[in-house]
């Protein structure tokens, strides 16, 4: 502006200008500050009312909240005692999505590597049609293929009495969550400046080299993201779960151990339960619990982050 | 010509990006232990020689290279292991790119890619190339903070310690100083000088008074053809052989 001001002709169209330009970015920033903030009254509002259902139970004096989360016995419908106890539906939960991580996170990410530095790009673009597409196959057509097929797959190979348990759970959840990591991890690598791998090559850095050196390093945070998305997607995931782990409430000894998960649990029992009963609490503070296990999650990574950065 | 065989010899090197032909067969050598200049204005193809020079080139999607171009007699195209062959040659780009790592490994990349992994090997070779790049006293006392912190002209010279951790029997600077101040440049070239006892250098510049002072011989490279390679004193003498010349390096034209 100042050095405009100089000149008086030109000045008092400009300074009007300038005002409604002014506006239009207060209004522009407005609307991204609105926009970050819902995202939070969102999350909070859910929070809340899932608290609002199961607040009562919490309150009550029958209520404890130490066998709540560290007893293995959940029998909500016992006529003469119930238990409300969901260790077993956290083991359960916590068996399935390690397994399931175990095995996506090493072909997710090399995946997403072999994609963006061991392919060409026409097979990329292919491949990545193809695992968009797997991405978009809905859960309940993943739990059937656990129930139907891995079921006899793993009764063939395994000799286990059934195949309904945490190893198929596992696989099913694993085949999920590698598309999410795959797609969102090339992205990342995709993101890594181009200048970095020219001036690797230059030193006469091999592929591996360059991969583990500079490409893995550099895209540390937004692997790390499509990791967590896919751990996301693995504890929160209800319908193949449901169909493909077993549903046996118990705290698995093996991975041939049929289980139960939090959220299957849910599923299963929200229908039946009377809206507004004792069970019916329990069930919508279970889905606390899956809020907080997620949010610690969340929260660990972020520290892991920030310890790596940090140590840099 | 000079009797001894040229440190890289290249013969009718051409180069077209995807169809378009930038560079039109160009034949020179470099000497051993010379500092040659490469002059030229923009997009005559300075930066693609270099690229064809450590292979480079052969990440860039529809690049093809046709010619020659040998290193101490062997043809750079027909080598075993192109690793190696990059690691002969430092290359210094235009702009810094310090690598997300710290100082030191930085300075240590190559090196460890090479398979030198002994911290009693790395130290020293790291701080000998760090002081060669006039960088050592800034640094010394924060090897571990990442080099991507530095301002741009440290970062730069961070690369020019980078290039030379390999030790590399060829140095290519492409416009090295243009993040760098004078004084600092200044300390660059001196090491030039030195390193030039040991290593050939090929010294890509804008900066007509750099060539002058710094190299034996310069090219003038016009859109991917030569237009006059000779002894620096001529190249910038009144009297170059070729008119364009002293158009160019007077800044008549260009
Ligand atoms: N990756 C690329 N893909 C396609 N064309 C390219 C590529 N790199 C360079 N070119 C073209 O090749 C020609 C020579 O470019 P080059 O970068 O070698 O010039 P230069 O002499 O280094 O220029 P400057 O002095 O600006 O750095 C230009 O016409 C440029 O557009
Ligand atoms: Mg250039």
């Amino acid at each position: 502006m100042a050095p405009n001001s100089s000149n008086g002709a030109v000045a008092p169209p400009r300074q009007a200008r300038s005002r409604r330009s002014v506006w239009g970015e207060r209004a522009i920033e407005l609307l991204i500050y609105a926009s970050g903030v819902s995202a939070i009254v969102f999350i909070l509002a859910i929070l809340f009312f899932i608290l609002r259902e199961a607040a009562p139970v919490l309150f009550s004096d029958r209520f404890s909240l130490t066998q709540f989360l560290f007893s293995t016995e959940w029998y909500p419908t016992s006529a003469s005692n119930v238990r409300y106890g969901t260790l077993a539906l956290s083991a359960g939960t916590l068996a399935v999505t390690v397994l399931a991580m175990v095995l996506a996170v090493p072909f997710g990410l090399g995946g997403a590597v072999f994609l963006s530095q061991f392919c060409g790009p026409r097979l990329r673009e292919s491949l990545k049609i193809i695992i968009e597409l797997l991405a978009a196959i809905p859960s309940v057509v993943w739990g059937f293929i656990g129930l139907t097929v891995m079921s006899r797959l793993i009764v063939t190979y395994t000799g286990a009495p059934v195949g309904v348990n945490v190893l198929n759970g596992g696989i099913i959840l694993a085949l999920m969550s590698v598309p999410i990591i795959v797609s969102i991890g090339e992205d990342a690598l995709k993101a890594v400046p181009d200048s970095y791998i020219e001036a690797a090559t230059a030193m006469g850095a091999t592929r591996w080299q360059l991969v583990f050196r500079v490409l893995l390093p550099a895209a540390r945070n937004g692997l790390l993201a499509a990791v967590l998305l896919g751990v996301g997607r693995a504890i929160g995931e209800t319908m193949a779960v449901l169909m493909a782990t077993g549903h046996a409430v118990q705290i698995p000894h093996g991975i041939l151990d049929s289980v139960r998960t939090l959220t299957a649990n849910i599923a299963a029992e929200l229908g039946e339960a009377p809206a507004g009963s004792e069970h019916y609490q329990v069930l919508f503070l279970t889905g606390v619990l899956l809020f907080a296990i997620t949010m610690l999650v969340n929260l660990a990574a972020d520290l892991i982050i920030r310890g790596v950065r940090a140590r840099k | 010509m000079n009797a001894a065989t040229p440190k890289i010899a290249v013969k009718d090197l051409s180069l077209a990006y995807s169809g378009t032909e930038v560079i039109h067969g160009i034949t020179f050598d470099v000497r051993p232990n010379e500092i040659l200049g490469i002059i030229g204005p923009a997009r005559s193809g300075k930066t693609s020689l270099l690229r064809c020079l450590n292979r480079t080139i052969d990440f860039i999607a529809g690049a093809r290279v046709a010619g020659e171009i040998r290193i101490d007699g062997a043809d750079i195209r027909a080598v075993r292991d192109v690793h190696a062959l990059r690691r002969t040659i430092g290359m210094v780009a235009p702009l810094p790119v310090g690598l997300p790592l710290s100082i030191y490994d930085n300075v240590a990349f190559a090196p460890r890619c090479a398979g030198l992994t002994r911290r009693a090997d790395l130290d020293p070779l790291v701080e000998r190339c760090l002081r060669q790049a006039a960088l050592w006293d800034e640094v010394k006392d924060r090897l571990g903070s990442l080099g991507t912190a530095l301002s741009g002209g440290q970062q730069q010279r961070l690369t020019i310690a980078r290039a030379l951790s390999h030790q590399p029997e060829i140095l290519c600077l492409d416009e090295f100083s243009i993040a760098i101040d004078p004084v600092t440049t200044m300390r660059i070239e001196d090491v030039l000088r030195e390193l030039r006892r040991e290593i050939t250098i090929i010294l890509v510049t804008n900066l007509t008074h750099q060539a002058r002072r710094l190299t034996d011989r310069t090219m003038f490279l016009w859109n991917g053809r030569i237009i006059e390679l000779d002894r620096s004193d001529v190249i910038f003498s009144d009297q170059p052989s070729r008119q364009e010349t002293l158009e160019y390096v007077n800044g008549i034209f260009g």
